[in-house]
């Protein structure tokens, strides 16, 4: 049984049909990159996915479990993570608070009111930031950082509560060469215990880290499979070379 | 080490606006920075409690009563920051709960004879509490977040409402509201306007101030400052946002609801405006003047605007009211964060919330 599976998903956005049946599969500790030209619908299914948008058709099920109608809260309670394309941090809160806030979402109220789990977290948090190169910067505020480091500290955000899987959308949006590298260094680790959805222009650097490949145009599934069995495939080197 | 600490302090209060800038060149500072900085906040406390504290001995008794006064609208001004400042909820209509409170008691008062502190102020804590509750319920527990736009508009409806539902009803006496409420007693002491007023007023103001300032520095606290920065973002961490808010808007009134019967006691009198929009208007006035997001923000703010309108309507009979108005445009168009930004930096402000060096000392062995 896959870890995440949507099927048959349509959004309809008044007169414009962005999804038409699309699907996505992800398996356990899967990297999963989903590309496809500019409008193919592949933000929209990834807003489906994570609750951000509701599918007017469809059906999303993750960890064997229907999740198609459940809030954010409840899918991020489920163990579902994303990254927003549009960076997200707390600018006014120092990186410290920013990763606490995100680890301590699950902590029960009393807990909340009585500053209980902080003192458990704290070398959880500390761990997040070394393991982002971002440790020298705990205690600046957020709005102090490159952008790209911005970016890891929003993926270390949505790390941070452990989720089963973590939906990245653009993840090096904006970045220079040298840190979409790291960026996929940073992402190697965590295949360990969490799978991945991507969605993202650099093909070059999906093709270094994904292990499966979805390709959608024009709201549909074109292919699905291996990154070997993608390039292979003529229609997507059609859609590529057409719209290159 | 002392005059290092004074050094590092002047160099982060002389350039407060360029600090972010600052600490991306030298690692070895913000640390420290912030520690020299938080200092401000502390100080600026315990001066206006020590001044609390000496006022009616230096003031005369007319004065006292009317600083008792002020006293009681800077509990009220906590209860709006707590929402507004904290949560980022626009109460337009927080007179609602301290309205609501306070004649809940003046009927306690006038029709059951109960005067009791032990019961009125419970009481009319209560009634905070529950409309409140009722109030924040229907607003924020929707099924989809509610819009800034709709709590501001729903709450000042039903301040509103309430205003003329008390104009309107002969049993809550009208235009007139209830007056010559009996004295809060205690035992057979009758608690009357006047120092004794003046200090147990500010007694429970310390309290509740302390409680506000042990919930915003609490990892609740850091909760309610992703809430107030970006709602939707902790969601997506698996945050009940809206019970959050329908936390801390319940907590604000219940303060309110405090507020309001203190108040109801020392006037002696209800009068339909205590539900009602003027309140309401008046308390955000007080928090965006002092400098919301901070608790003694609002308590400066309201001891500010009632003082100064006190001496302008006592010398410039007239006109006051546009003196008054044009000097809370001055300040809400060139000191957005209010009064206290004079002396606090923004990271103070927000401050942090990991462990604090007591809890850390405690864990390591």
């Amino acid at each position: 049984m896959p870890l995440l599976e949507a099927t048959g998903i349509v959004k309809v956005f008044g007169k414009l049909t962005a999804l038409d049946g699309a699907a996505l599969t992800v398996g356990e500790n899967e990297f999963h990159g989903l590309i496809g030209p500019n409008g193919s619908g592949k933000s929209t299914l990834m807003k489906c996915v994570a609750g951000a948008e509701m599918p007017t058709q469809g059906k999303v099920s993750f960890v064997n479990r229907d999740i198609t109608l459940l809030s954010p809260t409840e899918r991020a309670r489920a163990g579902m993570s994303l990254k927003f394309q549009i960076t997200s941090v707390l600018p006014t809160l120092t990186l410290y608070d920013n990763i606490l806030l995100a680890l301590q979402a699950q902590s029960s109220l009393f807990d909340l009111v009585f500053s209980r789990t902080r003192g458990v977290l704290h070398d959880q948090v500390m761990r997040m930031l070394s393991q982002f190169r971002l440790a020298d910067h705990a205690h600046d505020a957020a709005a102090a950082l490159s952008h790209g480091q911005q970016q890891w500290l929003e993926i270390a955000m949505a790390l941070a509560a452990k989720p089963r899987l973590l939906l990245l959308d653009e993840p090096t949006g904006g970045m220079s060469l040298e840190e979409r590298r790291v960026t996929g260094e940073l992402l190697q680790p965590i295949k360990q215990h969490c799978s991945l959805v991507i969605v993202e222009h650099d093909l070059d650097f999906i093709r270094d880290i994904c292990d499966r490949l979805t390709v959608i145009d024009q709201g549909r599934v074109l292919a699905s499979g291996t990154v070997a069995e993608i390039q292979a495939n003529k229609s997507v080197q059609e859609i590529y070379l057409r719209r290159a | 080490m002392g005059a290092a600490k004074q050094a590092l302090r002047a160099t982060a209060s002389q350039a407060p606006g360029v600090s972010m800038a600052d600490n991306g060149l030298d690692r070895a500072l913000p640390a420290q920075q912030a520690a020299a900085g938080r200092k401000v906040l502390p100080i600026v406390e315990g001066a206006v409690l020590i001044t609390a504290l000496i006022l009616p001995l230096v003031l005369q008794d007319y004065l006292t009563v009317f600083a008792t006064r002020v006293i009681i609208l800077a509990l009220f001004a906590l209860s709006f920051d707590l929402v507004w400042g904290y949560a980022g909820i626009m109460s337009f209509g927080q007179a609602l709960f301290f309205g609501s409170a306070g004649y809940g008691v003046a009927l306690m008062a006038r029709d059951l004879k109960i005067t009791s502190i032990f019961l009125v102020l419970p009481a009319g804590t209560l009634i905070g509490l529950a409309t409140s509750l009722l109030l924040g319920g229907f607003l924020l527990l929707g099924r989809h977040p509610s819009s800034v736009i709709f709590v501001a508009l729903g709450t000042l409806t039903g301040s509103y409402a309430a205003d003329r539902l008390a104009r309107g009803w002969y049993y809550l006496g009208g235009q007139n509201g209830i007056p010559s409420i009996p004295s809060m007693s205690l035992g057979s002491y009758d608690i009357t306007e006047g120092p004794v007023y003046y200090y147990f007023a500010l007694g429970i103001l310390v309290v509740v101030y302390l409680l506000c300032r042990f919930l915003v520095r609490s990892q609740f606290g850091l909760a309610l400052a992703g809430l107030r920065e970006n709602e939707q973002r902790i969601a997506f961490f698996g945050y009940k946002a809206q019970h959050l808010k329908a936390i801390v808007f319940a907590a604000g009134g219940t303060i309110a609801g405090l507020a309001g019967s203190l108040y109801a006691f020392h006037e002696g009198f209800v009068w339909p405006n205590m539900v009602g929009v003027v309140i309401s208007t008046q308390v955000v006035l007080y928090v965006l003047f002092g400098g919301s997001g901070t608790l003694i923000g609002a308590v400066i703010g309201a001891v500010i605007i009632e003082g100064v309108s006190f001496w302008l309507s006592d010398n410039y009979r007239d006109i006051w009211p546009i003196l008054l108005g044009v000097l809370l445009l001055l300040v809400i168009l060139f000191r957005p964060l209010g009064l206290i930004s004079f002396v606090l930096g923004e990271r103070e402000r927000v401050g942090s919330f990991g462990v604090t060096r007591k809890e850390k000392r405690n864990a390591a062995p």
